[in-house]
Parts: structure tokens; sequence; C-alpha cells
């Protein structure tokens, strides 16, 4: 069977979730990789989730927030830029390929991003193949 | 006290900095041995040796302290046989308690280790590429061994069942005599707690900006490592650019580090209700950055975030290691 990459999405209510949304009501296609998890903020995802995502074996995680100035709490996309700048070098120290964090800016009239942005993040993983930890999990099953 | 406290000391992969934190009580560790009886003290200061301890029955210590991380066979096997015959059991230390900074041999291969240890350093002569390995035969009669290397750097916790934890690298004279006296006294908090007193460095730093009235948000537009110049003595370290970790770490040391305008880098342990320090940590300086600039030298500044954020806890953390 292909290889059909996991991808955590951690989706801010104010603007991406309601993106996602309106991605189905235009009836976009895009690859079923996704799994979206609804927080508050994106300011509000600690790096701990994305660790903890990795940790458990998904292949990519997606944090998507406000455009700057839209944010519904003025900054919180301002903290989440700095941290997760500070985490995708974080993860490559840690030997994963910064690519697997991917932080994208989705309002909720974008609901084409939404679904290209998917769809690109989908292709991109598969390009990257499983996350390692997966591998190695196999190895010592076998 | 009717009976004495039977306690025992067993070093793992440390460097017995936690021990010498013990002795640096001095004349107050001679009144605290009216009420405890040092039964095993190894491979440190006592002469004792390891089957000693293997021989004792099962629950014979009252109280063991256990200081140094776990990297060797031999010392899963030893953390197996103390925790058996102790009845409390202490990860005495940040090594023993997230993995210290010998966790982040993690980071690196067995193979990167040993050729930086035997082999390319300046001082070393071993033009044959020796390396130690768990069995030798010598004479072909001699069957010598060592300790088998594992492939990764542990805390106590994760091969045994933990009672309390002690921060610190290593922890301070003054928070081990808090700590005697609380075993003494049995006034323990829950098992599988600190023994803290509860507060973070920042608590107990006297350059608080809240002290004198300059609190409020930090914000930076540049960062700065300790070689850049020399900071402020009396103005948060954070306020000036030069990133600490006093606001997640314990302040058992009573703010050591800060008093010799060296900025925290969290021996302490994390503050409570907090599971993966180093992310904790990533997450604090980031909320102090101002701008893009100030995240970009950051990185610039400190070329292994990984060995900066988890300087102390790598071993404790959501990725332990290097995939």
């Amino acid at each position: 069977m292909s290889f059909s990459p996991n991808i955590v999405g951690f989706a801010c209510q104010w603007c991406t979730y309601a993106g996602a949304d309106l991605a189905g009501n235009l009836r976009c296609k895009y690859p079923p990789t996704v799994k979206l998890i609804k927080v508050p903020c994106s300011g509000r995802v600690k790096p701990e989730y994305v660790l903890q995502a990795l940790a458990q074996g998904a292949d990519g995680v997606l944090v998507g927030g406000c455009h700057f100035g839209d944010c519904h709490y003025k900054d919180g996309n301002y903290k989440t830029k700095n941290r997760m700048d500070l985490l995708s070098k974080l993860i490559a120290d840690m030997g994963f390929d910064p690519r697997r964090l991917r932080l994208e800016w989705i309002s909720g009239a974008e609901g084409q991003k939404f679904a290209k942005v998917i769809t690109e993040f989908t292709e991109e993983l598969i390009a990257l193949g499983p996350n390692p930890l997966k591998k190695e999990e196999e190895l010592i099953n076998e | 006290m009717s009976e004495k406290l039977k306690v025992g000391f067993l070093l793992l992969g440390g460097c017995a900095g936690c021990e010498m934190a013990v002795v640096d009580l001095s004349e107050k560790l001679v009144d605290a041995l009216a009420h405890l009886e040092v039964v095993f003290w190894a491979p440190t200061v006592a002469d004792v040796k390891y089957h000693d301890l293997e021989a004792m029955d099962d629950g014979y210590i009252d109280v063991a302290f256990i200081d140094g991380m776990i990297r060797l066979d031999e010392h899963i096997h030893m953390a197996k046989v103390m925790r058996k015959k102790a009845k409390t059991l202490i990860a005495f230390g940040v090594c023993a308690a997230l993995g210290g900074t010998a966790g982040m041999g993690s980071l690196h291969t067995k193979e990167e280790l040993f050729s930086k240890a035997f082999k390319n350093t300046t001082t070393t002569d071993n033009p044959d590429n020796v390396y130690p390995s768990p069995h030798c035969l010598v004479d072909g009669k001699y069957d010598l061994t060592l300790p088998a290397y594992e492939d990764k750097v542990r805390t106590l916790n994760q091969i045994v069942d933990v009672d309390y934890y002690i921060g610190g690298c290593p922890p301070h004279h003054s928070h081990v005599e808090v700590a005697i006296g609380a075993l003494v006294t049995k006034q323990l908090p829950p098992k599988g707690s600190w023994i803290t007193n509860g507060k973070a460095v920042c608590d107990v730093c006297k350059r608080n900006p809240t002290r004198n009235g300059n609190g409020g948000r930090i914000m930076v537009d540049k960062v700065l490592r300790m070689v850049d110049g020399i900071p402020d003595d009396n103005v948060c370290l954070l306020q000036q650019g030069y990133l600490c970790f006093g606001p997640i770490t314990q302040g058992d040391c009573g703010g050591s580090c800060l008093n010799v305008n060296i900025p925290c880098r969290g021996c302490g342990g994390p503050i409570p209700g907090n599971e993966d320090y180093g992310a904790q940590a990533l997450t604090s300086i980031a909320s102090i950055l101002g701008s893009e600039d100030a995240t970009a030298s950051l990185m610039e500044k400190y070329p292994n975030l990984a060995k900066f954020f988890y300087r102390y806890a790598l071993p404790s953390g959501t990725l332990p290691r290097k995939m």
C-alpha cells in the first residue's frame, strides 16, 4: 500500500478552523490526511504538543493561525511565529526534517488556501517519507 | 529518636558532585549523623562493594540516594538492586532526576562519542584505535569484562520507581540540609514529588525587577551571550537580553548563579506542573523576543537549540534523543 501521511493540525478557532469549514462548504478537494484539533488561538499551541505529536508517530504537524494583525487576541500569532521558528530549529537539532512542522496563516475566508496547503503538505510529506520514529519501531518489531 | 535512619548513597553515571554537596554540609552533617546511619556509600566514600548491597535484606535501607544518570547496563542493574533494598528511593540531583548534562550525549551516536573520547582529543594517543569493549580476552585465558554501553541516556525513573526527586547540579548544600531535615522528621510531600521550596529561581533572585518597581512585560530586541559583554549586576538578565531560565526553574539554589552574574540554565528542575523542561524553556524564551531580528540572533548565537534548552533535561524530554 502506498504511504499516506498522518498530519496533526492545530487550527485556531477564529480563522484556520473556519477556513477548513469553508473548504468543506465549497466542496474543495484535498487528501484525507489531516486530523484537525481546534485550539483557541495558534498562540495556545505549546511546543510540547508538537513534540508529542511527532513522538507518537505523526508524519507532519500543521499549525494554522490568523494573518498578522488579525489575531482575535491582538498578538497571539506573533508569539506563535517566534515559538515555531525556534521549535522548527529545535526539531531539526533533534534529527527531524524541519519541513515536518509547517506554520500557515489561513483566514476564515480562505477555504481554498486551506485545501491547497493540505495538498502541498501531503505531497511534501510523501516525498519525505514516514516519521523516522516509525521506521525504528518497525525494525524493533521485526 | 529511638533508632537511626539507615541511609545509602549510590553513584551511577555522575561526577560525584552531588555527594560532595552532602559532604559540604560539614558540621551540620556531623549533627545529622546522630540520626542517620550510613550503611552503603559506593563507589565513592565507603569501602563497600556492590555485592555487599546485593547481600542486604530487601527493604533494609530506609532512604537511598541515587545520583547520576543511567548509561551502562551496570547502572540499570544497580538501580534495580538499590530499589529492592530501599524503602524510599530519592533521585538525588538533576542527572538522576532529568538526565543532566551527560544526557546531551543522546544527541550523538556511540561512534561520535567514542571517537571523541578515545581517539580524537589532542591529549589522546591511541594509534591502534583501541576502544573499550564489554569483553576482552587477555593472554588467551583472562576473560575481562566492562559494563556495556546503552544506546541512550536514561533517567532513574525510566528504570525504577522513584519516590522523591531533588534537583540541582549539584543540589545546593542548604537545600540538602532542608531535604535531610525533612527525611529525619518525616515531613515529606506525597510520593513522586520533588523535594523543593516550590518557588522559581526568579522568586529568590535579588535581581527580580518587581522588587525595585521595574516589573512588567519583558521584550528584547537583541539576544546576548555571556561572551558579548558583562551584564549589569543588579538588573534582571532577561531585561538585558541575556537568556536566563530562572522563570521556569525551581529556586532551591537561592539563585546562586544569578548572584555571580551567570544566567540560570535550569539545573534545579522544572517548576511544578511542567513535564517537558526544554519545551517550556523554549516557550518562555520565545515570549520575550520582541522582533524577528531577536529570534534570528538567538538562532545564530546558539547553534544547537536542543543543547541549549535541554541542557540538563534531554533524557526526560518528549523526544529523549536524536532520531
